[in-house]
């Protein structure tokens, strides 16, 4: 994680000094970012439209704020109206259908039920000598 | 932070942007939000804090980090709407609070330095809860930040008192029907007129004597990213209400209509839904009262101990006001539940401390619940309780993996 960050650092710095860097390559070869199926730019899963995400989403927040969440097409629809409603988002034109359908199909509700059992726990041992 | 508000102008020429790809924006613009890895740690908090997301700054606390009958300050989470200040004023003199609305004939202005020496400083214990805190249960899922249980802490809050300085002010009690406020956080747009958020509370919320202008937590100044230099503080309403970054408050003669108070924002259903469904914002009501409920805090679930022995067992309970009369614990999925002793607030709005000595009848996997009472008979349910769009109000009792092995 600690090195993606000091990549994205080196990158901002490569921007600024365009005399010691080669042009950015992000527009040629967006994929090089690409670590096991994740953009690691911006935690986004890299499949379908993600730069589409990427290039519109991210003016104003980071990609966490979508990739905690899972919504149906219409929700995300909705999501997106909200933000153009409320928040500046500007009108998203053509690209809407594809920025949805990339979200719907990648960022969908996972079914979880009434209480989901507690998973992802790490064992460790506990010494109960003390305990009465 | 390493953000810095934007001017008018600069907002308009970067929101003119025709942005198709980030790479093409301009050096020092591209990378606003490209980071996959949230920066590991924040100023002034503790690296265990768990980090939703770093623009805008969401953490939340694992429980175990929570053990603490007083909440560091270093571990209360933080639920921030926009962005903090980048530079605020390190002497108090120069932060100014003004106080206006219909029912303020007179606008005031005090600057912190005025609202230290003029009025008498009281000092509570006061749990401050984000109302979305267990949104990540809910299904279908709700919009916004996933919290687990970690939106929760209680420290020691010291300021004035909300009453006294509406009263200096001249405030017509007759008038006065709500109270709202205005912080110096920037919108996550930039945008200068965007308002982050411009919630408050009912006026008789707002004139108790727990409700507070605090400047420091636990007798030092305020967390950057929770307040600094002033906010409000308002135990058992949802955390939205206490204002951070203070800079107005409005006496209003109505319902208080700023940003995020309508809509769907800290509203449920006035009536129960069915989950999934959608929900008119006409029929949307304010959420002011946090339910009952409790963290099991010790020991960090998990823990393996050895068949015979027996677990130490602790953590909080809290209500909206009243006070929690029992809290009781289960190894068996709700079947029996047996007492937790129970430690009285040490003042109204504080979370209070619960305990027990748990044995297991025989080895294998078990789950420790807890489960709260309160004086007004309120008990935590141990399924989500009702769905709601927006993913509020989570209660469900908590629970530890244990194993005896
Ligand atoms: C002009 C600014 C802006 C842009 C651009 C923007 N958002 Fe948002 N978005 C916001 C704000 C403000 C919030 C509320 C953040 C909060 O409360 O913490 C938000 C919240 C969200 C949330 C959480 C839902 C909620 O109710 O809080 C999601 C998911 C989201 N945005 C996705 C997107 C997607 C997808 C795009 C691209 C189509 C996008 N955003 C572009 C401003 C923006």
């Amino acid at each position: 994680m600690r090195i993606l960050i000091v990549f994205a650092v080196l990158l901002t710095l490569a921007y600024s000094c365009s005399e010691d860097a080669p042009a950015p390559a992000i527009p040629s070869d967006p994929d090089r970012f690409v670590v096991d199926g994740i953009d690691t730019l911006t935690g986004l899963i890299a499949q379908g439209d993600y730069l589409l995400v990427r290039g519109n989403c991210l003016a104003c927040h980071s990609a966490n704020l979508i990739t905690q969440q899972g919504a149906t097409a219409a929700g995300w629809r909705e999501m997106i109206h909200w933000m153009q409603e409320k928040q500046g988002l500007t009108d998203l034109g053509e690209l809407e259908e594809p920025i949805v359908a990339y979200l719907a199909t990648y960022y969908a509700p996972v079914e979880t039920g009434r209480r989901r059992p507690l998973g992802e726990v790490e064992w460790y041992r506990l010494n109960t000598d003390q305990a009465d | 932070m390493p953000h810095r508000p934007l001017s008018r102008r600069q907002f308009l020429t970067r929101s003119g942007l025709p942005v198709i790809f980030a790479a093409s924006l301009p050096a020092g613009v591209q990378l606003l939000g490209l980071s996959a890895a949230p920066d590991p740690t924040l100023p002034g908090k503790h690296p265990g804090l768990t980090i939703l997301n770093d623009r805008p700054v969401n953490a939340e606390t694992p429980a175990h980090l929570l053990d603490e009958a007083v909440t560091s300050a270093d571990r209360l989470f933080i639920r921030n709407n926009g962005i903090a200040p980048a530079a605020p004023p390190a002497d108090p003199a120069e932060w100014t609070l003004r106080i206006a609305g219909e029912a303020v004939p007179q606008a005031v202005t005090f600057t912190l330095a005025e609202l230290q020496a003029k009025f008498r400083h009281h000092t509570y214990q006061l749990t401050l809860e984000c109302g979305g805190n267990g949104r990540k249960e809910f299904y279908p899922p709700a919009r916004g930040n996933q919290w687990s249980t970690g939106a929760i802490g209680c420290p020691a809050w010291t300021g004035v008192r909300l009453r006294d300085v509406l009263e200096a002010a001249g405030y017509q009690s007759d008038r006065a029907v709500y109270v709202g406020y205005y912080g110096r956080d920037t919108h996550l747009s930039g945008d200068p007129d965007k308002v982050v958020i411009s919630r408050g509370v009912p006026i008789a919320k707002a004139l108790e004597d727990e409700s507070l202008i605090a400047w420091a937590m636990n007798g030092q100044p305020l967390p950057l990213l929770n307040g600094y230099p002033l906010r409000l503080v308002f135990g058992g309403y949802p955390a939205s209400c206490s204002g951070k970054w203070l800079s107005e408050i409005v006496v209003r003669d109505r319902l208080h209509d700023g940003e995020k108070m309508g809509g769907q924002s800290y509203r449920v259903p006035c009536t129960p839904v069915e989950p999934g469904a959608t929900v008119a914002d006409a029929d949307m009501c304010i959420i002011e009262q946090m339910p009952v409920k409790s963290l099991i805090t010790s020991p960090k679930t998990g823990a393996t101990i050895a068949p015979g022995t027996k677990l130490n067992l602790g953590g909080h309970a809290w209500s909206s006001g009243p006070a929690v009369t029992e809290v009781a614990y289960s190894i068996d999925f709700g079947s029996s539940w047996q007492p937790c002793r129970l430690a009285p607030p040490v003042n109204r709005f504080a979370w209070q401390q619960f305990s027990a000595t748990v044995a297991f009848p025989e080895p294998g996997y078990y789950e420790v619940w807890a489960r709260a009472t309160d004086a007004a008979d309120r008990v935590q349910p141990m399924v989500l309780p009702g769905w709601n769009p927006r993913g509020y109000l989570n209660n469900a009792c908590h629970r530890i993996a244990v194993k005896i092995a």
